[in-house]
């Protein structure tokens, strides 16, 4: 830590994520595979080092180098880009801390025996009543994936609970307000969005019903309070969703600020003269943009060289599939859940909005 | 990381939200509107660090449960909020962006009168470009934003527009002629007055159209409080 520290503030703050992000990948994949020596590993490695003391150490190493660090950052790519990941952390923080209260609450203090009763018994009902029970989550993507997890553990089908996670950021009330507020000439956008939006939802419900598999859902964790009264239980998950989907929404909004930062706007004029194109190429700086849910309409509005149907592809995918949400899948269901459920939703989010948009405007 | 680490790690969390939300440090990357918010996720996290050490504390043997590394990146956020606190952002982004500027509703009345009149650049910008700068003839305009030269080193007055956070921040831009100060540094915040012009030009990042304005006078100016503009959308 000290020696590190001392070469220079870019070894103290750069290696440290790349480390991490694949120590923890290997640790979650084997947590999955193998459950008995899992929880040996862990009192090892807190033999090895104690987290709270590598904190301290973190800390004071970065206020002493806080001069040099600051120097370093000064760059403007550096400062820009310094400025968007804050700036993502700073907005997705409060509704990813809602979102998992709203889980915690889920999980500890309505009944598994609720969801029974409130959705259709057969699973290829329930898709489209919990895809369009997500118009009633007023909130981001950030919100949504604590949200889905705690249905899933509170024995949700997942085809119902993935329908919700997709249908949620899109359709929600507060969403729809914004783009109606950002396409003022062009009210049937509003429309477009919440029809293809809902229609990609339960088509990957209704796909996941029939072709996914239970192993490639992680099993979600049992609470370690579980048995020692509601309050412990409540924030215990508070916690552990916090943690863990926190450390995934870092990486998230790494990405998306180094790309923000990085991409040059100019090869968008390039793609805007060929229709499809044009949608592709939205719908791909949809996934890197990695934008909240409540702020793209007006981003997309601001994308005027492009067609309404590129830019309606740019709404739909968006809140469904970007790197951050990415990221949070991962950690929340697993890796081999997000590896597939990604591209499929992407693919199918890009096809639905481009007939949509065909269809509607 | 064992549960005292992560109580440390979510009490910071919060403790730099709630510092963020309680002076205008937040007002660099968010809109205002979500200052409830972010000081309600900042006392959630402080409560739920507490709770964690409490619960420790009343024991729960046999029950340690450690989160995967990854955890170990929420160190990061508060590290770049409490030693750097980057600035918002500026004439590199607005240099790397295309103006945004978009249709108004329409052109509410301005207040007459024969005192300097005081405009946003995209109030400016809209009324030059989609009105034909029909209300701002023979007006003296006060117009506030920061420098930003592009690749010709030509001067442009900007503000940057926000909608929720700086991840969608859009510029809208303002050519400078006249009586432009020689040397203008990129991010000094001016206050220019001014006199419309009918010249405009096209944004080289992406055809958009920015207006010029004349300037008779350019005072350096302390940044504003938000150095964004939250009003040009809604």
């Amino acid at each position: 830590m000290r020696t590190t520290g001392g070469t220079g503030p870019v070894a103290t703050t750069k290696p440290a994520p790349q480390e991490t992000d694949e120590t923890a990948g290997t640790r979650s994949s084997k947590d999955s595979e193998v459950t008995k020596p899992a929880p040996g590993n862990g009192p090892a490695d807190a033999r090895r080092f104690n987290p709270a003391l590598l904190l301290t150490l973190l800390l004071l190493t970065a206020v002493m180098l806080q001069d040099t660090i600051r120097g370093a950052l000064a760059a403007p790519v550096m400062q820009s880009w310094m400025t968007v990941f804050v700036a993502v952390m700073v907005q997705a923080l409060p509704f990813l801390v809602l979102g998992v209260l709203l889980s915690a609450a889920i999980a500890v203090f309505v009944p598994p025996s609720f969801f029974a009763r409130a959705l259709p018994k057969h699973p290829a009902l329930a898709v489209p009543v919990a895809g369009a029970a997500g118009a009633v989550l007023p909130g981001c993507e950030c919100a949504s994936v604590p949200v889905a997890g705690a249905l899933v553990r509170r024995g949700v089908t997942p085809a119902a609970a993935l329908a919700f996670l997709l249908s949620a950021p899109a359709i929600n009330p507060i969403v729809l307000t914004a783009t109606a507020v950002a396409f003022p000439g062009n009210p049937e956008m509003v429309l477009a969005r919440f029809v293809a939006s809902l229609l990609v939802a339960c088509a990957m419900g209704w796909l996941w019903h029939r072709v996914g598999r239970t192993d490639w859902l992680r099993p979600p964790a049992r609470s370690s309070y579980e048995g020692q009264g509601k309050g412990a239980e409540f924030w215990g998950s508070v916690r552990h969703d916090v943690m863990h989907a926190g450390g995934f929404l870092v990486v998230g909004a790494m990405a998306a600020a180094t790309l923000k930062a990085v991409v040059p706007e100019d090869w968008l004029q390039a793609a805007a003269g060929n229709p499809l194109l044009s949608i592709l190429a939205l719908a791909a700086l949809a996934v890197l943009l990695s934008i909240c849910s409540e702020a793209d309409a007006f981003v997309a509005a601001s994308l005027t060289q492009f067609s309404l149907t590129a830019r309606l592809t740019f709404l739909v995918v968006g809140p469904m599939i970007d790197l951050k949400l990415f990221a949070m899948q991962a950690g929340t269901f697993g890796r081999a859940f997000a590896l597939r459920f990604a591209p499929a939703t992407f693919a199918l989010a890009v096809v639905v909005s481009a007939l949509t948009g065909t269809v509607l405007l | 990381m064992n549960r005292l680490a992560q109580s440390a790690l979510m009490f910071l969390l919060g403790a730099t939200l709630l510092h963020a939300g309680t002076t205008d440090l937040y007002l660099r990357y968010v809109k205002s509107g979500l200052r409830p918010l972010v000081l309600l996720a900042g006392v959630v996290l402080i409560a739920t660090a507490a709770a964690t050490l409490w619960y420790e504390r009343r024991g729960a043997p046999g029950h340690e449960h450690h989160e995967p590394r990854i955890s170990w990146l929420l160190a990061l956020p508060v590290l770049a909020l409490i030693l750097v606190a980057p600035p918002a952002l500026g004439s590199y982004s607005a240099s790397h962006t295309g103006t945004a500027l978009t249709k108004p509703f329409g052109f509410p009345d301005l207040p007459g009168g024969d005192a300097p009149l005081r405009l946003g650049v995209a109030d400016y910008a809209g009324r030059a470009v989609y009105d034909d700068g029909r209300s701002l003839h023979d007006r003296e305009l006060k117009i506030t934003g920061f420098v930003t030269l592009d690749r010709t080193g030509a001067p442009y007055l900007v503000r940057m527009g926000l909608n929720c956070c700086a991840a969608d921040a859009q510029p809208v831009k303002i050519a400078l002629t006249g009586d432009v100060p020689p040397v203008l540094a990129p991010d000094t915040w001016l206050e220019i007055t001014g006199r419309y012009t009918p010249r405009r030009t096209k944004d080289p990042v992406n055809d958009g159209p920015i207006p010029y304005v004349e300037v008779t006078r350019a005072r350096p100016v302390p940044t504003p409080h938000d150095p964004y503009d939250e009003t040009w959308n809604t």
